[in-house]
């Protein structure tokens, strides 16, 4: 990987956050920028989670990913800590690589 | 004793950095993983640190996404730290160029969350630097010591490595989920996302996810 998309997203990643701390508050009190706003994590997350899951270059695939994500919902539901449900999903799709 | 005073701030500042902070294990892995050198990773946590939008730049240029749209992705996640700015700007009263400069590097999801939770104004910041600085140390560490694991262990397909990132999106998705909005808002962004795999280049059908959250965040007054 370049060294470009690291320094690009670190910039940028940092200007938000200073900008926010910096602008007037008055510039994003429309409640309809701050729903955006609000749900653009959720959209892009949940996409993110679909593509990673499912997809592998512009194919829809259904291979080990899928049983890691369902260790990862499961570890979820049980209120698991961020780390073991990563680890989680990546032994379960381990798992099942090592089996077939 | 009051759920403000300092020594409970500050401990409960730690706990929930050390604790937030170790998910820089699973950064760093999967950004080996993606392609990454362990100094870029480890520059990507020191310098843009903030946890979804790295991922999120790991994980779509590791599935074969261009630059920009792995790019594109990063920052508009990163977009949400300019609000909590905006709502921490008049609580935590930063002082001169310097403390504006640091703080605003510690402007997150946990950090907002910390200091959002403290009543008065002193424990407020209190809770922000912190939470922030304690998720910072660890943060960074951990990234290290992932990305030099994942170096170390190789072959990221046989370990699950490429599972590990759709279960930190989901993981960091979740906790969002809290109304019916957000909930349809996630279904529709994933199955748009879904039904462009094969017609957009990989990483445009993410982006396109975005705009469900305009039209469902824009549509109503």
């Amino acid at each position: 990987m370049t060294w470009g998309v690291v320094l690009v997203t670190a910039a940028g990643c940092y200007l938000f956050k200073l900008a926010g701390l910096s602008l007037p508050r008055s510039l994003l009190s429309s409640p309809r920028v701050q729903r955006v706003a609000a749900l653009l994590p959720v959209a892009l997350l949940a996409a993110l989670v679909g593509v990673q899951t499912f997809a592998t270059g512009r194919s829809l695939v259904l291979d080990a990913r899928a049983v890691g994500l369902l260790a990862a919902a499961v570890a979820l539901a049980v209120r698991a800590p961020f780390l073991v449900v990563v680890v989680a999903a990546a032994a379960a799709a381990a798992l099942v690589r090592a089996l077939s | 004793m009051s759920a403000d005073a300092p020594r409970i701030v500050v401990r409960d500042a730690v706990g929930v950095g050390t604790a937030v902070g170790t998910y820089g294990v699973s950064f760093g892995a999967v950004a080996v993983a993606a392609g990454f050198s362990v100094p870029q990773a480890c520059a990507l946590s020191v310098l843009a640190f903030t946890g979804a939008s790295q991922f999120a730049l790991v994980g779509v240029l590791g599935a074969g996404g261009g630059p920009v749209s792995g790019v594109a992705t990063a920052l508009l996640l990163g977009s949400r730290n300019a609000l909590y700015g905006l709502r921490l700007a008049s609580l935590l009263r930063l002082r001169g160029l310097g403390e504006r400069v640091i703080g605003a590097q510690l402007v997150i999801d946990e950090t907002t969350a910390m200091a959002l939770a403290r009543s008065a104004g002193e424990a407020a910041r209190l809770a922000f630097w912190a939470t922030g600085l304690s998720i910072y140390v660890v943060w960074n560490l951990a990234t290290l010591l992932g990305a030099l694991g994942a170096e170390a262990l190789g072959d990221p397909a046989a370990l699950g490595l490429d599972a590990a990132v759709p279960a930190a999106f989901l993981a960091l998705l979740v906790p969002q989920l809290r109304d019916p909005l957000s909930r349809w808002t996630a279904v529709a962004g994933a199955l748009v996302a879904l039904a462009l795999v094969p017609f957009a280049a990989p990483g445009v059908p993410v982006l396109a996810a975005g705009l469900v959250a305009v039209a469902a965040g824009g549509w109503r007054r």
